[in-house]
């Protein structure tokens, strides 16, 4: 751009003109009114502002103060007992972080990438172009749908998935890898008219192989293979099968061994840490996706919002170098779009962890006891634990609840913390 | 893109920069004599032209930038390119790397040769064209990383070496573009610290760190203060044996202190291509008379 050619046209065209008309010159304002405006302007500001940090000063500090007295150790190791002096929130806090984490693991770069493929990859054809507005406007209008509507889709696409493969039951699932299935027998020691009079007698479960969960329920016949947990080793066992028309036996160590002919199994699954199964079920996979789905255009679109904001000539001077477009856009557009990606990032997965109307249809209302094991295994999160405590008619637990959210938020902010500080290191590293 | 091509492509410029057959660190790159050698051997004729334009049209959309361009910029010289706002002179200069990729209405007729290169057709591999043809921008645009890791990008793109050629390599560039003695001390600092003038060195560096055989400077030192400017004036003159330069100024006084030839660009038309002393003292077009002077533009 030429500015002495720039300066030439200007001062030859004011020349003509000569100064602007009078009335224009005697027009001017006062800097006296703007200076109240400004003035003005900056107290309702300031005003605002210490508003918004006194209501949350004051409400924090009344959630600290309920909760203080139940904030123990309990609370963070123990599980949702019913009674209140027990009551823990270990498997909530666990499902939180499982859930959060592998929804962080997926959508991050489900997200980063289609915004690069939308700011980074333009097309060339007019057709493609519509598809990409197409997909834009989408993107846009699914940031504001309320989270409960990705409740219900998830429901359908990722717990049921359109029950294209077989309807989830317990018993039956579509397509899984990763369990082994039992049926279980109890010996007849375990029934207490057959037990009474032989001393001595142990209480002993025996598990029978099978090798499809649609199988029919296994008949106890002498020579069968079975199983019993001996510490942690599934050890072979020789059991005596009792018909109807015999007497059982009154020896106390065979009475352990024996399995009544008629017994009818209880079809019992040990599930390894790569269970995966389809449809997902009510499973930490299925919350996790849902979770996606909720926080996916937020991420999309603040992604989107820094990549653009990286000076076009950082990647002119890649391309000129003569790097491929993926090489500009790795070594050069997304680590000058990193701080912003990960401040959208966070707000995104702070929206996630306190989500609980999509958690609440997926998972249901359920009473677990224990942390998830695996990515089908079923869980609570900390905010529904934290609304089952605040229904409950006893005082102790609203105040456990308050604990809960306590939790909660340092969990909220110690995720917050680490992708400050990712980003601080970050800016620190180009700056 | 036609894979072979790339392959062969790739493998001749291997050849031609070799890092094991080079001596040692400076002359990594003893300047781009083994790629231009290639070159010679098609076009003996002297002076060869590194980029030659036969008829170049080329269209922003329905706008047409430039109208029927013919001049051949000689190698191992520093060429001017001079011209009011927006006559196609940056234009040109995109086309001679292909920067215009991007810019989708872009289009261009006619004949664009680097060499045996067709620049004009959609199949160059337009990565290795860029190694080979070296562009600095108007603004200087270091990337937001170490002062090492700007020099080091465009050889880690291209080549594979050792951490220490590597770093000779980054040294070499340095001290040729008149900077390493300023950040020598300080490679591992951020880039953007530097100073303006610091900064268009530095990008100068990382265009010649790749080996090219044609450096591209879209108005270098607009944006810099006439100290700098001066250095890197200098720094043409002493790059001007190795390397072919094409400058695109504004500044008259820069054209004419380092350029051995000058093109007056005017409404997408080369008005006048001649030696720079002879575009300064006795043009043979008003036009450029008129503009050389400061008269019109």
């Amino acid at each position: 751009m030429s500015n002495e050619g720039r300066e030439g046209k200007e001062s030859k065209g004011s020349k003509d003109l000569g100064l602007p008309p009078s009335e224009v010159q005697d027009a001017l304002r006062g800097s006296e009114t703007r200076m109240s405006v400004d003035r003005l302007f900056r107290r309702v500001c300031v005003a605002t502002a210490t508003i918004s940090v006194i209501i949350l000063i004051f409400l924090i500090g009344s959630i600290v103060a309920q909760g203080l007295p139940s904030l123990t150790p309990t609370l963070l190791t123990g599980t949702p007992e019913p009674e209140p002096s027990q009551a823990g929130a270990w498997p909530a806090i666990a499902g939180t972080i499982w859930v959060c984490s592998i929804c962080a693991l997926i959508t991050l770069p489900i997200g980063i990438g289609t915004a690069v493929l939308l700011e980074e990859f333009k097309p060339r054809s007019v057709f493609a172009n519509r598809i990409f507005s197409l997909i834009q406007l989408n993107i846009s209008n699914l940031a504001g749908v309320p989270s409960v509507v990705y409740g219900i889709l998830g429901l359908t696409a990722f717990v049921s998935m359109f029950g294209i493969f077989d309807t989830a039951t317990k018993e039956r699932t579509g397509f899984e890898i990763g369990a082994v299935y039992y049926d279980q027998f109890t010996n007849l020691a375990s029934d207490p008219f057959l037990s009474m009079g032989v001393e001595g007698a142990k209480e002993r479960y025996f598990l029978a192989p099978v090798s499809s969960p649609s199988n029919p329920p296994t008949v106890p016949k002498s020579g069968m293979e079975i199983f019993e947990y001996q510490g942690k080793q599934l050890i072979p066992v020789q059991v005596i099968i009792v018909g109807p028309d015999d007497f059982p036996p009154t020896d106390p160590e065979l009475l352990s061994l024996a399995i009544d002919a008629n017994a009818v199994p209880g079809r019992i699954s040990e599930k390894s840490w790569y269970y995966f199964r389809l449809p997902f079920g009510r499973g930490v996979l299925s919350g996790a996706l849902t979770l996606m789905l909720v926080i996916l255009p937020v991420i999309i679109i603040s992604s989107q919002e820094s990549l653009r904001s990286v000076p076009s000539s950082l990647r002119d001077g890649a391309r000129g170098l003569g790097a491929t477009p993926w090489q500009v856009v790795w070594s050069v557009t997304l680590p000058a779009a990193a701080p912003g990606i990960l401040t959208g990032s966070i707000l995104a997965m702070s929206r996630a962890i306190g989500e609980t109307a999509p958690i609440l249809i997926i998972a249901g209302i359920v009473y677990i006891r224990n942390a998830p094991h695996h990515l089908m295994d079923s869980y609570t999160v900390l905010p529904m634990q934290i609304y089952n405590w605040t229904s409950r008619p006893q005082e102790e637990f609203h105040s456990i609840a308050a604990a809960g959210i306590v939790v909660l938020l340092v969990i909220l902010l110690s995720f917050n913390a680490v992708a400050v500080i990712l980003r601080h290191r970050m800016q620190k590293k180009v700056r | 893109m036609n894979m072979n091509t790339l392959e062969e492509s790739r493998k001749r410029n291997m050849n031609s920069v070799d890092p094991k057959s080079a001596d040692e660190t400076v002359s990594l790159f003893p300047n781009s004599q083994g790629a231009n050698s290639v070159l010679t051997k098609s076009e003996p004729s002297e002076p060869a032209a590194a980029i030659e334009a036969k008829n170049l049209n080329a269209w922003y959309g329905d706008f047409q930038a430039l109208h029927s361009i013919s001049l051949a910029i000689p190698r191992n010289q520093v060429t001017a390119f001079i011209g009011p706002s927006g006559c196609g002179k940056s234009t040109l200069l995109r086309w001679f790397n292909r920067m215009n990729d991007t810019i989708f209405s872009a289009k261009a007729t006619g004949d664009l040769r680097l060499g045996e290169i067709d620049l004009l057709d959609p199949s160059t591999d337009v990565v290795d064209l860029r190694r080979r043809v070296g562009i600095v921008f108007q603004k200087a645009n270091p990337f937001p990383k170490s002062i090492f890791e700007n020099v080091a990008f465009g050889p880690r793109l291209h080549m594979r070496l050792e951490k220490r050629e590597l770093a000779d390599l980054v040294e070499w560039a340095l001290r040729k573009a008149a900077v390493w003695d300023e950040v020598k001390d300080r490679l591992n600092a951020p880039a953007l610290g530097l100073s303006g003038g610091q900064q268009q060195r530095l990008c100068i560096a990382r265009a010649i760190a790749t080996g090219p055989e044609v450096l591209l400077m879209d108005e270098p030192c607009s944006a810099l203060d006439p100290a700098s400017t001066l250095a890197i004036e200098d720094l043409m003159d002493e790059l001007r044996s190795q390397y072919t330069i094409v400058i695109v100024t504004h500044n008259m006084q820069q054209a004419s202190r380092c350029s051995d030839k000058t093109a007056f660009f005017f409404e997408g038309k080369v008005i006048e291509f001649d030696t720079t002393e002879n575009i300064f003292t006795k043009p043979s077009s008003q036009r450029t008379e008129d503009y050389v002077r400061g008269r019109f533009g």
